[in-house]
């Protein structure tokens, strides 16, 4: 039975508002996160514990004077971070965190929408995500942010080619492109991060390099490029480039949690509550990552996506299709 | 040295192990880290014991200041207003505390150890106005206290006139 228009009206408002608070407080985390790896406190002066910290950082945001560059093209400077915002919370929207439930005779599905492409409904969302970068960088009329974009959109699509790789081994031992399915058949066989180790490597790669994470950050590293794309954006505008890049990280890691870690599965049928903590265990190790490793240089990075990632992704989609067809 | 992937996880060990580890930040305004007893801080002007003040109006720190920041106009001592010790006082003594440097050169050229640097550093205002003290300010003691270390623990000598008035 399919669900009423109304309820998955309730529920997109709702998963979109969680999505947000989500991401306001993932910023908090990440940088206690990453101050108790260095041996320092986090933000602790804005309300007890810095609990406060991002809503400080919300009205200091949208009371910073907007200014845009005099030569910049209007209409698509302020459309590429909407765009770039837009899709990042669009695809999280196929996203499974439980298995649907019934009640009172009427159905609540489990993700927002369920579609039977939804893994490449995710890819095309990103791709279209990275137009917003590119718009961004261009309409800016600034060196810095045009080279920047350039550098950083070189960057996304090579990795989104291994990314999109690396799933196909998913794919093809879930039978589905599915995301719903995909974690059905994961609780009836196992977390396909067992048979799919070196998938779920690649796509941990893919996925850092994709959001723009360390080590794969230098479209944002300061020293490098001031800010690259979103070098001439200030206040509310900076904002939305921070929350797509952030809401694109919770997605990859929501997405690792569906493909790799058997969704919302788990002991006692706590459906998304296990889902929250699988993401945020995800989420930890993608901070732990970023406090860990150095920087890689810009030739070093496009080396590693199309002589190292892409083959190893190619060769794992191949082995994976070889043993399930003959076995 | 073990090979690259091996060296790399024992990084993520050490990074994962500092977590557990308690912070070695100093938080601020709760813990404020002693001076050293000669640190160079807010200048003070000094009195004498009978309560006339040291200073002279002879303008030796004005001149001797690098950034030009101290005003002084001297005036007579009258028989029926002394104010200094001298022949002279300072009617207007001004420091602009934007405009130091506190390298402590007018503590260096004072005669009469009138001026001093010392340990208080909470010194903000909100106006460039408020940054001129005038005499009766830095007559004044300190009104925030700052921690001063130890001076047994450190072998620098303190100056004759931090210990006798």
């Amino acid at each position: 039975m399919t669900e009423p228009w109304w309820i998955a009206l309730i529920e997109a408002l709702l998963v979109v508002n969680l999505l947000l608070g989500l991401f306001a407080y993932l910023t908090l985390i990440e940088r206690k996160l990453l101050g108790r790896m260095q041996l320092r406190y986090g933000p602790n002066r804005a309300g007890k514990f810095g609990l406060l910290q991002p809503i400080a950082d919300l009205v200091k945001l949208i009371r910073k004077e907007a200014f845009a560059p005099s030569s910049a093209v209007d209409l698509l400077y302020i459309l590429a971070p909407i765009v770039s915002a837009f899709t990042a919370i669009a695809a999280f929207s196929v996203i499974p965190f439980g298995p649907g439930w019934t009640v009172n005779g009427w159905h609540i599905n489990g993700e927002v929408a369920n579609v039977s492409i939804g893994l490449i409904l995710v890819f095309a969302l990103g791709s279209i995500g990275i137009y917003g970068f590119i718009v961004g960088g261009w309409a800016s009329e600034s060196k810095f942010s045009m080279l920047g974009s350039m550098r950083t959109c070189a960057q996304l699509v090579s990795y989104e080619v291994s990314l999109a790789l690396s799933v196909l081994g998913v794919v093809i031992l879930g039978r589905s492109l599915n995301l719903p399915e995909i974690v059905h058949r994961q609780g009836e066989l196992l977390p396909f991060v067992a048979p799919q180790f070196i998938g779920m490597l690649v796509f941990v790669m893919g996925g850092i390099a994709e959001t723009s994470r360390a080590p794969f950050d230098l479209p944002e590293a300061e020293q490098e490029l001031v800010a690259g794309y979103h070098t001439e954006y200030s206040g509310m505008r900076w904002g939305l480039f921070q929350m797509a890049e952030y809401i694109n990280l919770i997605t990859l890691s929501g997405l690792m949690v569906t493909l790799f870690l058997a969704g919302w599965h788990g002991p006692w049928d706590l459906g998304p509550l296990w889902f929250l903590l699988k993401l945020l265990g995800v989420l930890f190790v993608f901070i732990w990552l970023r406090a860990t490793l150095p920087r890689l240089r810009y030739d070093q990075l496009m080396r590693f996506s199309w002589k190292v990632l892409l083959p190893v992704a190619t060769i794992n989609a191949v082995i994976t299709a070889l043993v399930v067809v003959w076995a | 040295m073990s090979p690259q992937p091996i060296s790399t996880l024992k990084g993520f060990g050490v990074t994962f192990k500092q977590i557990f580890k308690k912070p070695i930040t100093q938080q601020y305004p709760e813990y404020k880290r002693p001076v050293y007893p000669r640190f160079r801080g807010r200048h003070r002007l000094w009195r004498h014991e009978n309560g006339l003040e040291k200073c002279v109006g002879c303008s030796l720190c004005a001149a001797a200041s690098p950034s030009d920041c101290i005003r002084v106009i001297a005036d007579e001592n009258t028989p029926d207003n002394r104010v200094s010790a001298g022949e002279r006082y300072a009617r207007i003594y001004e420091i602009n505390m934007s405009r130091c440097i506190f390298c402590g050169y007018c503590e260096l050229a004072c005669p009469f150890d009138a001026i001093t640097l010392g340990h208080e550093y909470e010194i903000s205002e909100y106006n460039r106005d408020d940054q001129i003290y005038t005499k009766d300010m830095l007559l004044a003691p300190p009104v925030k206290h700052v921690p001063v270390a130890d001076p047994d623990l450190y072998d620098t000598p303190i100056p004759y006139y931090e210990t006798h008035s």
